[in-house]
């Protein structure tokens, strides 16, 4: 057996392993050396010019103003998604009353409906989003018009006070689904007889939900908090395909500004640059939010 | 095939790649520089570019509104003159994706239509030396105009696009109109006549408003388009100076007297709410499609318009273009004055193996037959003059015609998009966003348009170009 054992294990792990090596580590570790260069992306010709690109980037206000922008995302894209995941979920998932363990008439179809977005690729949410706030013939404000909230009916992706939010929103609508089947496949999980105990000493929802389904399913809002402010660190693609970043840069985000450096004034070395910034960024934000997050897990016996 | 190609299939194949070195790999997207060996044959009356009879020639069309048939037409009729040259036709439509790793690998097609949204910026591909100086086709004999080189076949102002520092490097092939669209039949039915000056321009904006339409509508999410009258009015106010200065981006160029009095005349349709509500929200094809559904009379676009609405605009719609009105009697240049412009770039790489063939292609493009094929095949005008005599156009199409024929030689042009890309995509589009949804007035409009410039002229990362006529 011992001399068979080592061939078997290359034969799985090496194919692997050189995938991930040529498609993951490379571009990572190029990504390194380029940002270090002037390299202008349509020749083999680059000089390196050391950390110039990120001292540049340091006084650049564009960046800043992306940055901020995502750290904005940071902070509120997982409060919104998993506040609004636990409270469907629980809903879904979670009764009280009359002393029955289950969620709300008709959450099975609930369930379909909240996980739709989860299966409409980003592009396709970004253009269907992008009509639904056309100020003229989009489904939103033709609904605040119908019902004579002319008032509230605003031009959206137009203006730069509303166009983050309505991006923040977006991204809170496509990924809240996915956590709602999160936080419920963990919620199945608890056991019926607290809830049950729970519900003869007349726990009401909310109590319910604050105090024993949110301590019984941490570890999956940990992993969603990971999860999701890593998305928030990105946010390019809807970013990128309702808003471009505008107007007047309002809804920037670090992604966009990397690729427009890179793809729009083809300074690669700059763009590199960007990237390298993010991903120290997401690395530390990972560290953080596991570190904030790490609690005693709690055995179900 | 270099030491880097090698080691990047040696990955792929054997995943062999946990040993490789960092260094090693970082060669890989910055790598091989080849130096080709070009195809050269001998010059003479029937060959004076010199093309290698036999080379192959590789052309790679942008697969977007035009198509690809015309090019196909082109490729045969340089078959025709070089019978024993193999032509290899390729049509994508993400140019950049596609040609970027070849051009860093030294190893581009001969010819590119270099266009579309994925295109590479031609200003950088200038800047870092890779495109093939095109003088020499210039100066060629044109294939089908007897006495004449290709060059005193173009329309004015056709050259200047392409030109960096004096040499031409891209070909711009189409021939754009600028100006300002509205449906002649919605007009006539109303009894309007398009203004000429800007007191009949805001005098009508009164009625048509009064009609419960809209005067105006823009491209909000991409406002720039409005940056294209803004500018006109300044340079038929005070001649092409303004727009020279704008190009070589010198101080204060956006802050010109020219520049105030048309960001002040135009601050007026915001100020009198004459622009259609909801206009900052719509995307370019949202707002024309409003355009043609009748919601608003006028709104700013190049000839591409027409194509581009086809599918939407109604039947006897009729849209038509005319210049910006005039300011007053003491403008520099005439009503008529219109801006029109070469668009739809093509280029030769200064390293394609065949650079004479594509230089010859080029060449084969700029001939009267090629040209008119083009314009019967796309409705497009080319730079070629007069090769849309005597074709059938429709209706937007012969609006431009006639509309370039008026302004004659004295029409106007600005080039700051294709040196410096940023400056109008992403900076002079968030100031006129700011100015025409009413946020901000004209003097900070120009304020932030010419910090926009001056970031520009001091970011030593944008090579900088001077022009002088």
């Amino acid at each position: 057996m011992r001399h068979g054992k080592y061939p078997l294990l290359a034969a799985f792990l090496l194919p692997a392993l050189g995938v991930y090596a040529t498609f993951v580590i490379s571009p990572y570790a190029q990504a390194f050396f380029i940002a270090m260069t002037d390299w202008q992306g349509l020749s083999s010709n680059f000089n390196m010019v050391g950390f110039d690109n990120f001292t540049y980037l340091l006084k650049n206000s564009y960046l800043w103003n992306a940055l901020w922008h995502n750290i904005l995302l940071m902070l509120l894209l997982p409060v919104l998604t998993i506040a609004l995941g636990l409270f469907l979920a629980s809903m879904l998932n979670v009764g009280n009353g009359t002393g029955r363990v289950r969620g709300v008439r008709g959450s099975s179809f609930y369930k379909i409906i909240f996980f739709a977005p989860q299966v409409l690729s980003v592009a396709i949410i970004g253009v269907l989003w992008k009509e639904i706030y056309n100020p003229r013939s989009g489904l939103l404000n033709g609904g605040l018009r119908a019902i004579g909230l002319d008032g509230l009916a605003k031009t959206w992706l137009g203006d730069p006070d509303f166009a983050f939010w309505a991006v923040l929103a977006v991204m809170v609508w496509a990924n809240a689904g996915f956590y709602v089947v999160l936080f419920g496949a963990a919620m199945q999980a608890i056991p019926r007889d607290i809830y049950e105990a729970a519900a003869l000493d007349g726990t009401g929802r909310w109590a319910t939900l604050w105090r024993i389904t949110l301590p019984l399913v941490w570890d999956s809002v940990q992993v969603a908090w990971v999860y999701l402010a890593i998305l928030a660190l990105d946010g390019f693609a809807l970013v990128q395909v309702m808003t471009r970043g505008g107007p007047n840069f309002s809804t920037d985000v670090v992604g966009q500004r990397m690729y427009d450096v890179a793809f729009g004034e083809f300074k690669f070395g700059q763009g590199s640059a960007i990237g390298v910034i993010m991903f120290f960024l997401t690395l530390s934000v990972t560290v953080v939010a596991l570190r904030l997050t790490r609690r005693e897990r709690i055995e179900f016996s | 095939m270099s030491a880097h190609d090698l080691s990047r299939r040696a990955l792929l194949g054997t995943a062999a790649a946990a040993v490789a070195a960092p260094a090693l790999l970082a060669g890989c997207a910055v790598g091989g520089d080849n130096t080709p060996d070009q195809a050269e044959g001998q010059k003479n009356t029937k060959n004076p570019l010199g093309v290698a009879e036999d080379a192959p020639l590789e052309v790679v069309i942008f697969n977007g509104g035009f198509g690809e048939d015309y090019a196909k037409a082109h490729e045969a009729m340089f078959k025709e003159n070089f019978p024993k040259a193999t032509v290899n036709h390729n049509a994508v439509t993400e140019i950049g994706k596609t040609l970027q790793p070849r051009f860093i690998d030294g190893t581009p097609p001969d010819v590119i239509n270099n266009s579309g949204a994925g295109q590479i910026d031609n200003g950088s591909l200038v800047a870092q030396g890779q495109l093939a100086d095109l003088t020499d086709l210039l100066n060629a004999p044109s294939l089908d105009v007897q006495g004449k080189t290709v060059r005193q076949t173009l329309l004015p102002g056709a050259v200047e696009t392409g030109s960096f520092d004096g040499k031409v490097f891209i070909l711009n092939y189409a021939y754009t109109v600028y100006g300002i669209w509205y449906s002649t039949k919605l007009f006539t039915e109303k009894g309007w006549q398009y203004p000429k000056n800007w007191d009949e321009h805001i005098a009508l904006c009164k009625n048509i408003k009064a009609a419960g339409i809209a005067p105006w509508t823009y491209q909000g999410l991409h406002p720039r388009y409005m940056s294209w009258p803004v500018i006109s009015t300044a340079i038929k106010f005070a001649g092409p100076q303004v727009a020279m200065d704008i190009d070589n981006l010198q101080p204060n160029a956006w802050r010109s007297e020219g520049m105030k009095m048309a960001a002040d005349a135009w601050y007026q349709i915001v100020k009198d709410k004459y622009i259609l509500e909801g206009s900052p929200g719509l995307d370019h094809k949202q707002s024309q499609t409003e355009w043609c559904n009748g919601k608003a009379a006028f709104i700013s676009c190049g000839s591409w318009l027409e194509n581009e609405q086809k599918a939407v605009t109604p039947a006897g719609f009729n849209m038509a273009v005319a210049p910006t009105p005039s300011l007053g009697k003491g403008d520099k240049l005439p009503f008529e004055a219109v801006r029109g412009t070469a668009g739809e770039p093509f280029v030769v790489p200064a390293k394609a193996k065949n650079l004479r063939g594509g230089m010859e292609y080029l060449r084969t493009m700029l001939s009267m037959k090629g040209a008119k094929d083009f314009t019967g095949k796309v409705s497009s005008l080319t730079i070629v003059a007069g090769s849309a005599d005597g074709a059938s156009l429709p209706f937007g199409l012969d609006s431009c015609v006639k509309a370039l024929k008026a302004s004659g030689d004295k029409g106007f042009n600005w080039v700051y998009p294709t040196y410096y890309r940023k400056l109008e995509r992403n900076l002079v589009d968030a100031a006129c966003g700011e100015f025409f949804s009413g946020r901000i007035g004209p003097a900070e409009f120009l304020d932030k348009c010419q910090k926009g410039a001056d970031e520009i002229a001091a970011d030593p990362a944008f090579k900088k170009y001077k022009r002088t006529s």
